[in-house]
């Protein structure tokens, strides 16, 4: 079996600085992670390896320095590491992304796709499916906990509704998208590192992939996505708070301010 | 000359930063509290390879260096230096007594499992009557046919509440003084092996520190480590390299005591001021930090030098000479710059002054580094 979870290399943090002229992240001195339901992803992945063999790789897509979340993922135990990255790659919108790496997963080989929900600095969760979508392969999104793989070729999937769950049984190759609730991610071996930097992040550039691309469907301006504006949200002010009210009074209240909002 | 850390060491630490974060942090105060060391954090940190560092692969271990040793003890000493000692008691003492004298049947037999992963280790070289001067060893090994009969007391046996390896010393010939002394290596369920209590101390409390007694300790002579009567030589080797990892803890004790405090500093408001606005408070951390570096430097240059096979032992004592008086300092001042909130229980500088005394008297006292300086130096 192989299992191959796509990662992402996000900003440390939710304050991030935005480019005024492109809107975009800037990247530059801000520390680097995994994403965080990535990262599960890469967990879940390793477990089922433990559990019912075959191998784990990882692929990443972005700039040469996301070199290093792909050196963690090795260090936590994963097989083999891609990194998708070029020129022509760069300011791909989801759309974009999804058609790159679909290319790239195509070239890899995969039995079981394992992606993050969805990345915090960009929080569309929209890749993971676009990728399934774009390889025609089963989805199942916001996978909670993977309770089996059944004859080799069958995820049973706990899937995270708002008010319920479901659990899918699901023929591979499939995607799989992970919550963080799927696996608590283990910490890289300190000998895992040193293994890490001894392997090969395999490099897979446009030149590899342009076979399976159209290069004007790729990069900014193959995105169909613009950025109208891009904005840190002002934060809401203070809330009037209301002490020591009967049931009756505060109902008043509420309904009051609903009213005058025109909500009601 | 390069005193950047290379890729491999830098995302080691970076683990190393954040399991101590993540891992020990959280516990440090409450083990502290209650003098007991968490036998779970013991087997996470066995489980990521922060108890065979710098051994080979091909025993089990990480098979990394003493600088990156150097780095974890710094990172898991911010946070508690009962965990740095029980990481280096483990790594630098035991262990590297069966890697450095040990026959490869020794090594498979009682090295792998230590950098493995399954099993920690101790060190029993110190007697009550036998501290600084160790040639006053009391405790006895008879040889009795393809047997050795050991009888004796150790004291401040660190890990040896829960280790499952016990390396010790003792008198094959007592005659010959230092040149009598034998190393031996038994498991904790050897018949006749005794772990006392666990001596209260005044800092580094949540580490087990044991009188253990060997009664009538009857073991193969295969479970000799080196030459008979070259014990010495192998205590004193092991605990040069143990100096490496006492100096790194001290840059980590003091490192995380600045830490707390610049974070209280930039809070607390006095006169109307936050405090790390004065000038005497950007003075002081900026002295502290300057002392903090001094030592890490000295630390990293006796750990590089450890890995490449240079003579590194006059450097080692430098470093922990150096680095233990630092992290005295440094943590005092941490409290004073803290008031009275830094000699409550509830910061952690208070735990880390209490924890900084130690480092200039175990692995070798201050004295002693002086000794081994001014021998190394020819001084005599």
């Amino acid at each position: 079996m192989k299992i191959v979870v796509c990662i992402k290399q996000v900003p440390d943090t939710n304050e991030v600085k935005l480019d005024p002229v492109t809107n975009t992240l800037i990247r530059e001195g801000v520390p680097s992670i995994i994403n965080h339901d990535d990262k599960s992803g890469i967990e879940a992945a390793l477990i089922l390896k433990e559990k019912f063999g075959g191998t784990v790789t990882v692929v990443c897509m972005g700039p040469p320095q996301a070199d290093l979340a792909l050196r963690e993922a090795l260090a936590m135990g994963c097989d083999e590491a891609y990194l998708v990255s070029a020129r022509e790659f760069g300011g791909s919108d989801t759309w974009a992304t999804a058609s790159i790496i679909s290319a790239a997963l195509k070239k890899i080989g995969y039995d079981l796709i394992i992606t993050g929900r969805q990345a915090i600095d960009g929080d569309t969760a929209q890749v993971g499916p676009q990728i399934a979508e774009t390889l025609g392969i089963p989805q199942v999104s916001y996978a909670e906990e993977i309770y089996d793989i059944e004859d080799g070729n069958k995820v049973i999937v706990k899937r995270q509704f708002e008010d319920r769950y479901h659990i899918i049984e699901v023929k591979m190759p499939c995607l799989l998208t992970a919550l963080a609730e799927l696996a608590t991610p283990r910490y890289m071996h300190a000998g895992g590192i040193i293994d890490a930097y001894q392997m090969e992040v395999k490099a897979l550039g446009y030149e590899d992939l342009k076979d399976l691309l159209v290069l004007e469907h790729i990069g900014l301006k193959g995105s169909p996505t613009n950025v109208f504006k891009s904005f840190t949200k002002q934060a809401k002010g203070k809330g009037t708070l209301h002490k020591e009210l009967s049931p009756d009074e505060a109902v008043e209240i509420i309904m009051a301010k609903l009213e005058e909002r025109h909500i009601i | 000359m390069d005193f950047k850390l290379n890729k491999t060491h830098l995302l080691q630490q970076e683990m190393f930063r954040r399991f101590a974060e993540n891992e020990v942090k959280p516990l440090a105060e409450e083990m502290d509290e209650t003098e007991i060391y968490n036998r779970e954090l013991l087997a996470k940190m066995h489980k990521v390879g922060l108890m065979g560092i710098p051994y080979s692969k091909e025993y089990g271990g990480v098979g990394g260096d003493y600088l990156g040793y150097a780095l974890a003890m710094e990172e898991i000493s911010k946070h508690d230096g009962s965990s740095g000692i029980t990481i280096s008691v483990h790594t630098s003492l035991a262990c590297s007594c069966v890697d450095g004298f040990g026959t490869e049947e020794q090594k498979q037999m009682w090295l792998r499992p230590m950098v493995d992963g399954s099993k920690t280790g101790c060190f029993g070289l110190t007697e009550p009557n036998a501290g600084t001067d160790a040639a006053g060893q009391q405790t006895k090994a008879l040889l009795d046919g393809d047997h050795y009969i050991i009888n004796g007391t150790k004291i401040f046996t660190t890990n040896s509440g829960f280790a499952d390896t016990f390396v010790m010393f003792a008198m094959t010939d007592k005659s010959v003084g230092t040149k009598g002394i034998s190393c031996f290596v038994m498991d904790r369920n050897t018949p006749g092996l005794v772990v006392g209590p666990n001596i209260k101390r005044m800092g580094i409390r949540a580490a087990s520190n044991c009188e253990v007694s060997y009664q009538n300790v009857r073991i193969p002579v295969t479970q000799r480590i080196g030459k008979e009567g070259e014990g010495f030589k192998i205590a004193m080797k092991a605990l040069d390299g143990g100096r490496i990892g006492i100096a790194a803890q001290s840059v980590g004790i003091a490192q995380g005591a600045l830490n707390e405090a610049i974070k209280y500093v930039k809070e607390r408001k006095q006169f109307g001021k936050r405090i790390s606005s004065f000038q005497n408070t950007q003075f002081k951390i900026a002295e502290l930090q300057t002392h903090i570096d001094a030592a890490r430097l000295m630390t990293w240059r006796a750990a590089v030098s450890k890995d490449n096979h240079e003579n590194f032992g006059q450097n080692a004592a430098m470093a922990k000479l150096f680095a233990s008086v630092m992290v005295n300092d440094v943590c005092r001042d941490a409290v004073q710059l803290m008031g009275g909130y830094g000699y409550c229980r509830e910061y952690p500088v208070e735990r880390a002054l209490r924890d900084a005394k130690i480092t200039e008297i175990y692995e070798g006292t201050s004295e002693a580094m002086k000794m081994v300086i001014a021998g190394s130096m020819k001084i005599f």
